[in-house]
């Protein structure tokens, strides 16, 4: 069989020595990325990028890779025990596993987490394995015209996904665009917007804007109300769940996965919305309703195997379009472009080592997760009581480091201050980051495809609507703006997001 | 919905036709080409005007149904601070080396914190300082000289 010959090779090149020790830092500093409040997955990649740049290619994508989907469990921990998600996705987590943590069920209530990440992780791995070659088989047959109205696409339904106002993600998003742009155009090698400064010839950094609209701006945003956190941890005991509570879990694991493994695919918010349409779901599955929100193991189980699922198949449009869907997948085809790899389609029959590498490293790092969290869980805890004050220099001193190390260009470091200033005053505003970093990273694809698409087509802007697949995209973004849009839908979505609050 | 001011949303909007603004009058620079064969400043003065025309609305609905509603307080004394911190370092590091430029720089930054001490910003310094010099120099080797040229006698 094509995929059991496929999974071997990945093993194969996943066990090396180097990759599984890489793998485990990955997955390491993801736990304690999540774990941290005031540090995402996003800065913590973007800081980490320049030092894999001398690993191998599949080390370096192993690695990064292990800190994304680590980060998502570690979010859970905090969670469930100090009732602070360390990520967007964890905050359903802790509407019941926060409740059954003060009712003495933390354990219980971790170990479900661990157990429904776990078996998420594996099974959307699975999936994962098996949609990526006949999805890139298609993606080969894209033109440009195809590929610009599938850019367009995916930068829309990350905005339908996103929470907050419609017109500000829009805005963001060509925003982002825009500064996509400085740097020298890739027709006709003219360098635009650089303001006569030669270091800005090669483009803003993507690591400085990640950087500073995801590190400063959120430092920032800690640093306006100073107060001791007092973190009342809860003492974790008895582990294991109870013969009740295992079966209990089960539904609401195999449901979450199969939620989470189909929006994850989504661009955007994939992770996030998984796991809140998980706990709705399983809210109105099952026959105790009283019992969600007042401690659960359900409305644990479920959205946290959602987002896990979700996390892995987020690789799916990274891997076989070429497209990310999360800013951390953005940070991932800059480190894959700095080897010489162009993401897309083409990935899976020119580097099999390392597409099928990359695949089996997430199942050996779900396996790492668990061994990592489950006894390990009072060494997180005792991590959350890191002073902020030791924490924040940190994270500037190394995101100002690594940035500079990229190519030892000091304009990079300058561009982290403006970024993470312009994202502060943004984000305080009510608009979100994510969608400016999705449309910095696609907008150059969006401008060459578009123009690439009128040239062959000698001027024709029709071609958009009379090739299939280009007009199935657009008719399908142009959905999702009305989605974003429409008043009555908007109302339901703000009651799906409001239980976050 | 209640029809009320709201002084975010104008001003995100305002960035935004500012923004957009600039990028419309500097594309305009570019040989602007035709739909056929795009110059570089088509796409960019396209953009450019979605993006001030999404900021017209913002400002626009920010006047009669805004949603954000209070700005919040402002750590001017981290905003600064920072800001001096982190363009002393792009400034500086090839000047005076990597280990002087860490330690000022940590140094800077503890303080953005209003509720630092000396004592514990000296050593917060001096640890960070010890731990980058380890982490990136001698672990990842990075070619940035620990002792810069100002600093050499």
């Amino acid at each position: 069989m094509d995929l059991l010959d496929n999974l071997a090779l990945g093993f194969s090149t996943a066990f090396l020595v180097q990759n599984v020790l890489y793998c485990f830092v990955g997955v390491l500093l993801g736990t304690a990325v999540g774990v941290l409040p005031g540090i995402g997955p996003t800065a913590t990649v973007a800081m980490l990028l320049p030092i894999t740049f001398n690993f191998e290619p599949v080390t370096a994508l192993i690695m990064l890779a292990g800190i994304y989907y680590g980060a998502q469990y570690g979010g859970s921990t905090t969670a469930i025990l100090i009732n602070l998600p360390g990520e967007s996705s964890a905050a359903v987590t802790a509407l019941d596993g926060h409740e059954m943590a003060r009712q003495g069920r933390a354990g219980p209530a971790l170990a479900a987490a661990a157990i429904g990440s776990f078996v998420a992780g594996t099974l959307a791995t699975v999936a994962l394995a098996v949609a990526a070659p006949p999805l890139a088989r298609v993606a080969l047959q894209f033109g440009p015209a195809d590929y610009f109205s599938l850019v367009l696409f995916g930068l829309i339904v990350s905005i339908a996904l996103a929470r907050g106002s419609t017109l500000k993600a829009l805005a963001m998003i060509a925003l982002g665009v825009l500064l996509g742009m400085v740097g020298q155009d890739i027709y006709t090698g003219l360098p635009r917007f650089v303001f006569d400064q030669r270091e800005l010839y090669g483009g803003i950094d993507f690591v400085s804007v990640a950087v500073g609209m995801f590190g400063v701006a959120e430092i920032l945003r800690n640093l306006e109300d100073e107060q001791t956190r007092t973190a009342v941890v809860s003492r974790v005991k008895n582990l294991w769940p109870t013969r009740e509570d295992r079966r209990r879990i089960v539904g609401p694991i195999l449901r979450g996965t199969g939620l989470g493994s189909a929006l994850g695919v989504l661009p955007g918010g994939g992770h996030v919305l998984a796991s809140f349409t998980s706990y709705a779901v399983e809210k109105r599955v099952s026959k105790r309703q009283q019992e969600f929100g007042r401690g659960a193991i359900e409305g644990v189980a479920g959205p946290e195997s959602a987002n896990n699922a979700a996390a892995q198949t987020s690789f799916i449009p990274l891997l076989t379009l070429g497209l990310p869907a999360h800013p951390v997948m953005a940070l991932m085809v800059g480190a894959f472009i700095v080897h010489g790899i162009t993401p897309g389609p083409n990935v899976i029959s020119d580097e099999p080592a390392l597409f099928w590498g990359l695949i089996a490293s997430m199942w050996i790092g779900n396996v790492l997760l668990v061994l990592l969290n489950l006894p390990l869980i009072g060494v997180w805890v005792r991590m959350l009581r890191i002073p902020y004050q030791v924490l924040f220099p940190m994270i500037i001193l190394f995101a100002a480091i690594g940035t500079y190390s990229l190519s030892f260009n000091a304009y990079d470091v300058y561009a982290i201050v403006f970024f993470g200033i312009l994202g502060y005053v943004l984000i305080k505003c009510g608009c979100e980051p994510a969608p400016l970093l999705l449309g910095f990273v696609l907008g150059p694809l969006l401008e060459e495809n578009l123009r690439r698409a009128l040239i062959i087509s000698r001027g024709d802007a029709s071609v958009f609507l009379t090739r299939p697949i280009s007009a199935v995209f657009l008719a399908l973004a142009v959905a999702a703006l009305v989605v974003a849009v429409l008043p009555a839908i908007r109302r339901r979505r703000e009651v799906v997001f409001a239980e976050d609050e | 919905m209640e029809r009320r001011r709201s002084f975010p949303d104008v001003l995100a909007g305002g960035i935004f036709v500012l923004i957009g603004g600039a990028f419309v009058v500097g594309s305009l620079n570019y040989e602007l080409g035709t739909p056929l064969r795009m110059g570089p400043g088509y796409f960019p003065l396209l953009v450019g005007v979605i993006l001030a025309a999404l900021g017209l609305l913002i400002v626009g609905k920010g006047l009669v149904a805004g949603e954000v509603l209070s700005f919040g307080a402002v750590p001017w004394r981290a905003v600064g601070v920072i800001v001096v911190a982190v363009v002393f370092f792009g400034y500086s590091v090839r000047r005076l080396g990597f280990v002087p430029t860490s330690a000022v720089t940590a140094l800077l930054i503890t303080l953005a914190s209003r509720q630092v001490r000396w004592l514990t910003a000296l050593a917060v310094a001096a640890g960070l300082t010890v731990a980058s010099t380890l982490i990136f120099v001698v672990g990842l080797q990075l070619r940035i000289p620990l002792w810069g040229p100002w600093l050499s006698f």
